[in-house]
């Protein structure tokens, strides 16, 4: 084997050229996930966490393009590899559960052949022997009487056990990574806690190499081994999950866990970050935070690069890194 | 089950609310015995002539009258032909259902596929060529396509025929002519002008179809799951895309074939059309009666047939309509 990491993000870069401007949603991105292990990628809305996680699976629509850097699945290059190829890779290799369960289930077909299909897009398999491994894979993931529920349709299903159905899916093949793209978003919080256990779980035990993403710091914080914190289309922060959260040192993760409540600082007001993110058509030179950060100076006009910080283990992209041990 | 019995609770109030409607419409246009008896008739052959046909009688009385004929299956007898006029339609009825179901089979065979490829690809060439020439079959007036099809094809080049139905074989009672290569070659042109319309309507529909289905995220998760383009497509795009095709296609059919009368009138084909038209001529009102009822009995089927399709596509209205 290559010894290298399951997954290597390097530079990538995809862009979607609109009639408006160009939006680079992903402009240099890095990231590495190791067998066994889950990474946090964290951010708001827009700032090309999920087109990331696309782009590894190269489903990318027109008008969007990777237009530059590097995917490696277990050291074998995706963004110059076939369409064939890359086919066979997804939902083999690579799997990807959605955001909204109550969408990523065809509402026509019945549960076994969404189930069966995506078996024999992969393994020559006869019909009943898929259709037995697809009734485990549901009994794994915790649906009850899995015989019967194959026979149902999405519609019957609430949206936390299809949401179940959709791991059970992701799952069918033992891939090397799964891309879970904001997966409880859409669920109740109980029904949250409980798909993450249990997906820590089965990744723990399969080996597999999981990327969750999210906009929510605090779910992952008990859950991804380490984390990446992006803005614009940028990592700004990443290392060890407990690191970034004990001392997070870009100003903005700083600002993120600051305006989560925490027991430790009861009736205190929470800290907001100011603005909003910016338009990827008009992001401001230089650093993409800075005009909402309250650190920042004409140094930051220039963009940062990602590196470690001055007496911290982990990579920030700041000129003016939080100090380590400040008041969040 | 309810859901059958449902729909067909609702199609028999259509029907009972169109009868009196078109009964009391139609009764109060013109004067029948105008047309039927010649100038020279004096007053009292006018009047056994309207008493004969109970033209004397009240309006409601006629209604009754009507109406209990129609539950035996009797609505009037046609002045003109001197026949029960459900029989004198019955008797045109296969022409123009063969007709009908010929160009919304061509409709069906060419639209879909162009459809979805306009669809998958909107601003590919073959995309918009497709889209500029259904707008050709939108706006062009069927009689003048199908008297250029006439002078092209049957004309010009002699490679089809122009009128009537040619051989037929009859089948259960009934005679088809797309059972013979003569036959076929006589509905090929007739079906082709009335399908032209359909076509362009199934296209866009398609495609608006596609346009839709195909930014779901269920259709991304297929991808996701490494399926072929072409199961992508063919399953999980198509199943969902018909929903709306067969709904529309289901009330375009009634209309075919209630309304075909402009390219019949054209190809001469002996259909219903043109026994309406002839019917309207000479204020025949049971004929024009009967066909009106017929009509409505055929949407309203045709209705409750596109609910259960619609149903076996798909699943949730199923469980909706049994919760």
């Amino acid at each position: 084997m290559t010894g290298e990491p399951t997954l290597v993000v390097e530079g990538l870069k995809t862009h979607f050229f609109t009639e408006a401007g160009v939006v680079k949603s992903v402009d240099g991105v890095d990231l590495a996930v190791n067998r066994g292990e889950i990474l946090g990628l964290v951010g708001e809305s827009g700032s090309g966490k999920s087109v990331t996680g696309f782009s590894i699976l190269g489903l990318i629509d027109p008008p969007g393009r990777i237009v530059g850097g590097s995917v490696r699945l277990n050291g074998e290059e995706l963004t110059t590899a076939s369409p064939k190829r890359l086919r066979s890779l997804r939902g083999d290799r690579i799997a990807m559960i959605f955001q909204d369960p109550m969408m990523t289930l065809n509402p026509v077909l019945k549960i076994e052949t969404q189930m069966v299909e995506t078996l024999q897009a992969h393994v020559k398999i006869g019909r009943a022997e898929a259709r037995a491994r697809a009734r485990d894979a549901l009994g794994r993931v915790g649906i009850p009487s899995p015989e019967e529920r194959l026979d149902s349709y999405p519609h019957q299903f609430s949206g936390g056990m299809r949401q179940r159905v959709a791991i059970a899916i992701a799952l069918l093949h033992g891939p090397d990574l799964i891309i879970a793209d904001e997966p409880t978003t859409a669920l109740d919080v109980t029904i949250q806690a409980q798909i993450l256990s249990e997906v820590q779980t089965l990744c723990r035990e399969t080996g597999t190499a999981l990327i969750w993403i999210t906009h929510d710091l605090a779910i992952i914080s008990g859950l991804a081994d380490r984390v990446a914190v992006m803005y614009a289309g940028k990592i700004v922060e990443t290392g060890r999950i407990a690191e970034v959260v004990a001392t997070p040192r870009h100003p903005y993760t700083h600002g993120l866990i600051g305006s989560v409540p925490s027991r430790n600082r009861r009736g205190e007001r929470l800290t907001q970050i100011p603005g909003m993110t910016p338009s990827f058509l008009a992001l401001p030179p230089g650093c993409a935070f800075a005009p909402r950060c309250p650190r920042a100076d004409e140094k930051c006009l220039a963009m940062p690069e990602l590196a470690p910080c001055p007496g911290g283990g982990h990579l920030a992209r700041c000129f003016h890194p939080v100090p380590e041990g400040a008041a969040s | 089950m309810g859901y059958v019995i449902n729909r067909l609770m609702q199609g028999l109030m259509v029907i009972a609310v169109m009868a009196v409607l078109v009964f009391v419409g139609v009764y109060a246009i013109g004067n029948p015995v105008d047309m039927l008896i010649s100038p020279e008739a004096d007053q009292a052959e006018i009047e056994a002539t309207i008493i004969r046909m109970g033209l004397d009688k009240p309006l409601w009385e006629q209604f009754l009258g009507f109406v209990g004929g129609a539950l035996r299956g009797d609505l009037g007898t046609s002045f003109m032909y001197n026949e029960p006029a459900v029989r004198l339609i019955l008797a045109r009825f296969p022409a123009t259902l063969e007709l009908a179901l010929a160009a919304i089979l061509m409709a069906v065979a060419v639209g879909i596929p162009l459809g979805v490829i306009a669809g998958l690809r909107p601003n590919g060439v073959v995309g918009r060529s497709i889209m500029t020439v259904s707008i050709l079959g939108f706006s062009l007036p069927t009689f003048w396509v199908g008297m250029m099809f006439i002078m092209v094809f049957a004309v010009s080049l002699g490679w089809l025929p122009s009128t009537g139905r040619g051989e037929t074989v009859e089948v259960l009672g009934v005679r088809w002519s797309f059972l013979t290569a003569n036959g076929l070659s006589h509905l090929f042109l007739p079906a082709l002008n009335l399908a032209l319309f359909k076509t362009s309507l199934v296209i866009r529909l398609a495609r608006a179809g596609t346009r839709e289905v195909i930014t779901q995220d269920y259709i991304k998760f297929a991808r996701a799951k490494g399926l072929s383009e072409t199961r992508v497509i063919l399953v999980h795009m198509l199943k969902n895309m018909m929903i709306p095709v067969v709904t529309v296609l289901g009330l375009e059919f009634g209309s075919v074939v209630a309304f075909a009368v402009v390219t019949e009138t054209v190809f001469a084909w002996p259909g219903i059309g043109k026994l309406l038209i002839s019917s309207i001529v000479h204020l025949d009102r049971p004929v024009i009666v009967a066909y009106l009822m017929l009509t409505v009995l055929l949407f309203v089927t045709i209705n409750f047939v596109v609910d259960l399709i619609y149903a076996i596509l798909d699943p949730r209205v199923r469980r909706k309509e049994a919760a």
